[in-house]
């Protein structure tokens, strides 16, 4: 089979698996759902190996194939067709996608087993695989924009999943209302680009790339800043960033599928895909790395206050996904992809850990509360600790290397880039301080009593209610289920977060500097045309840039067990000495508040204005009431004449004939 | 013997009849006064058919007659049932069909 072949067997798989499930609901019984979900996208990942391997049978120079299957829309001189591309970006893209899903899946089987919803949330999962899957294979703008508004809408099911929880509802809605301001700017960004080049086929646009615009060019520098807006949306940077912390509303597993690992990639995806396009627009360029550093300190420094175990870790996937934003906008794209993949694991591992550590706690999120987990649950322990430690950039872990590269290549370009650079230290050294801030908080310090009942052997259930209200809530089809799991009591969840807890010290073999390209080298067919193919930093100040990372890396871990486990109540101490920078935080930089004042709430003055005075005294006055009016008026004289007596009727009716009698007569005479 | 008397007397039932279902409030006399009305006409109809020597007026006399009781029946019909259904036998309360 040809590499084409599996990459629409990679797609089939998952829609396969989501009709399966969503139509067999009813008679499919007990874990059966999950596992054909599952198997979908076990299938999906090796169809997505079958291509990887077909595409390395191929020379470098052939490794961009495109297969058509039908003309999905014709005009005169355009048409768009439903065509995959498979190369090395689209495949690679595949694997992480299809991978971590797959474990994810395997999770969730486990997880989410005794929800009464438990075949839909396997359908909405496939299909979130599939719309994703669709996202990277396409091989033209149009397949792009659909796969992409489908991993909107596939979000917004899954985070308003638990659907009679209002606040989850409340989230979806935010989620997807800011992804639709992202579609939009893509929409209007392929306009523009079938507008000046003509078509809408990547290989086609990025080949006449050069020809169509100058550099720099107004329209160029204009697409280039909407497909940024798309990005940020779906990736969620600043200042599109508030619905990501908020769609933790979701199941877990959710949250670590889509919200960390795979669907919040997808502008990085976009951005480096689209490389030709920004090479030639510097300025925006520029634009995707100033906001990608920027969104990288401000969740850095809003995860160090936050509470909420899930959000600090969406917090820490926000500033994660800056670095990734600003490898791919300075063209340091195996970095960036390099940082996808890693994080892509050891995200959803902390997700994953998170899950186990809810379940442990009856559903509690808020690290306050959680402490001394470390006996209870010693394989969450290791595992959330090798997450944290890879999220942290410890030495030798995937994200060690991953992350210290794209800063070694904001380096290497000098100039004000330099200042990128450290701002990306600086964040590190938070990320590391916060990672570690979970682990002290919630593994060690004094057992809570859910500990205590663990470590006796069985998990704790409280009162089922919505951890973010503390509202009261049933265990019936729309809320979660009542009962709950921890990885240390079920298989699934173990065999899940067992090989993304080894790739998540392991993944950095794949690109060590000096010693091993492999990424590189295998995504270079894809990125060959770029003009910074050689500027690639040397490796003598790679490893530099890794030993000040690690170096760093250390540095905050050791801080945060001097504030959280040497001497516990300084972070205490701390927020008392700066109650105000502390609100500051929590409040996440007022960005809600801000978005409530400028958007929300002036919109819904002028809805209530609309509603009040345009609908009910204009329409309903003026208008409706105005042709009512008229008949009524108009009609007046004619209800007047029907009395309703019947003799004053039978007079009406001898006058007529009189009268006709009398016309008949005289006109005769 | 003239016609004309038989006309006049024809056109005064008649009237006397129309002037009965235009004041009378009672509904049995106002199907009275109906019943006066049809027989106006059966009168002058008669009366031009001895005129004319023909048939055909004696024969429309007949069918008014039974178009009169069918009439008749309804009318009875309805009064029957408002008072069955407790109304007040009076025309002008039914007057549901006021503008």
């Amino acid at each position: 089979m040809s590499a084409t072949s599996y990459g629409w067997l990679v797609l089939a798989f998952p829609l396969a698996g989501m009709l399966i499930v969503s139509l067999g609901w009813r008679v499919l019984p007990g874990r059966l759902p999950g596992w054909i979900g599952t198997a979908a996208i076990g299938l999906a990942f090796l169809a997505s190996i079958g291509a990887l391997l077909d595409l390395l049978d191929h020379p470098e120079e052939e490794r961009q194939l495109v297969d058509s299957a039908w003309t999905y829309a014709a005009t005169a001189d355009f048409s768009a067709d439903l065509a995959i591309l498979v190369d090395p970006l689209s495949v690679f893209m595949c694997l992480v996608v299809s991978g971590v899903s797959f474990l994810i899946h395997l999770y969730s089987v486990a997880y989410m087993s005794g929800d009464r919803g438990y075949a839909r949330y396997f359908a909405y999962l496939n299909l979130f695989v599939f719309s994703m899957l669709l996202l990277v294979l396409a091989a033209n703008f149009v397949i792009l924009i659909i796969g992409w508004a489908f991993v909107g809408a596939a979000s917004y099911l899954l985070i308003s999943y638990w659907y009679r929880r209002e606040t989850a509802v409340r989230a979806g809605i935010k989620a997807f209302v800011i992804n639709v301001i992202g579609d939009a700017a893509l929409v209007v960004a392929a306009f523009l680009i079938l507008d000046k080049a003509g078509s809408l086929d990547f290989l086609g646009v990025f080949q006449s790339a050069g020809d169509d615009f100058t550099e720099n060019e107004g329209t160029l520098v204009a697409i280039c800043l909407l497909l940024l807006v798309g990005a940020f949306a779906k990736s969620a940077q600043l200042p599109l960033h508030t619905w990501l912390p908020d769609a933790m509303e979701g199941p877990t597993p959710v949250s670590a599928l889509i919200h960390a690992a795979t669907m919040v990639t997808a502008g990085v995806y976009l951005i480096a895909r689209t490389h030709p396009l920004f090479e030639l627009a510097p300025t925006a360029a520029d634009v995707g790395a100033i906001v990608g550093t920027a969104t990288i300190l401000f969740a850095a420094s809003v995860a160090l206050a936050a509470t909420d175990l899930k959000r600090v870790i969406a917090y820490s996937t926000i500033s994660q996904i800056g670095y990734m934003v600003l490898g791919v906008s300075i063209a340091a794209y195996g970095a960036g992809l390099f940082h996808l993949m890693t994080h892509a694991f050891f995200k959803a591992l902390l997700f994953m850990g998170a899950g186990s550590v809810i379940g442990a706690m009856a559903g509690v999120q808020d690290m306050d509360r959680m402490g001394g987990l470390r006996r209870a649950m010693p394989f969450t322990f290791v595992t959330f600790t090798v997450g944290a430690l890879a999220l942290a950039g410890f030495p030798l872990t995937a994200g060690f290397f991953s992350k210290d590269e794209v800063i070694a290549f904001a380096l290497h370009r000098g100039g004000w880039f330099a200042i990128l650079a450290i701002a990306g230290y600086l964040a590190a050294f938070l990320t590391a301080f916060y990672a570690f801030r979970m682990v002290f908080r919630v593994f060690f310090g004094e057992p809570v009593p859910e500990a205590r009942e663990l470590e006796a052997g069985h998990v704790a259930h409280g009162e089922p209610m919505n951890p973010m209200t503390r509202e009261p809530e049933d265990s019936d089809v729309g809320f979660p289920a009542p009962e709950h799991h921890v990885a240390e009591q079920s298989w699934p969840m173990k065999a899940a977060m067992g090989p993304l807890a080894l790739l998540s010290i392991v993944g950095g073999i794949v690109a060590i500097p000096g010693v091993t390209d492999t990424l590189e080298h295998f995504l270079e067919p894809s990125f060959q045309d770029s003009r910074f193919h050689d500027t690639a930093p040397t490796t003598g100040s790679e490893v530099w840039g890794l030993v000040a990372g690690g170096v760093i890396a250390i540095a905050a871990i050791a801080l945060a067990w001097l504030v959280y486990v040497r001497r516990p109540g300084t972070a205490a101490r701390i927020r008392e000495r700066v109650p105000r920078l502390h609100r500051f935080l929590v409040n996440k930089w007022y960005f809600d508040e801000l978005y409530e004042a400028m958007f929300v709430r002036p919109v819904s003055t002028i809805g209530a204005f609309s509603r009040r005075v345009i609908e009910t005294e204009f329409v309903q006055g003026t208008i409706v009431g105005g042709a009512t009016g008229i008949v009524r008026v108009g009609t007046s004289f004619a209800r007047a004449i029907q009395t309703g007596y019947l003799r004053m009727y039978a007079l009406f009716l001898l006058l007529g004939v009189a009268a006709l009698t009398l016309y008949f007569l005289i006109a005769s005479s | 013997m003239n016609i004309t008397w038989y006309l006049i007397l024809s056109a005064f039932i008649f009237a006397i009849g129309a002037a009965g279902v235009m004041s009378r409030r009672n509904p049995l006399v106002v199907l009275l006064c109906l019943e006066l009305m049809l027989n106006a006409g059966n009168l002058a109809l008669v009366a031009f058919s001895r005129m004319h020597g023909g048939e055909a007026g004696q024969v429309f006399a007949l069918i008014v007659m039974v178009i009169a009781a069918c009439e008749v029946v309804i009318g009875l019909g309805i009064i029957v049932a408002m008072y069955r259904n407790r109304l007040p036998i009076d025309i002008d309360e039914m007057s549901e069909l006021r503008g």
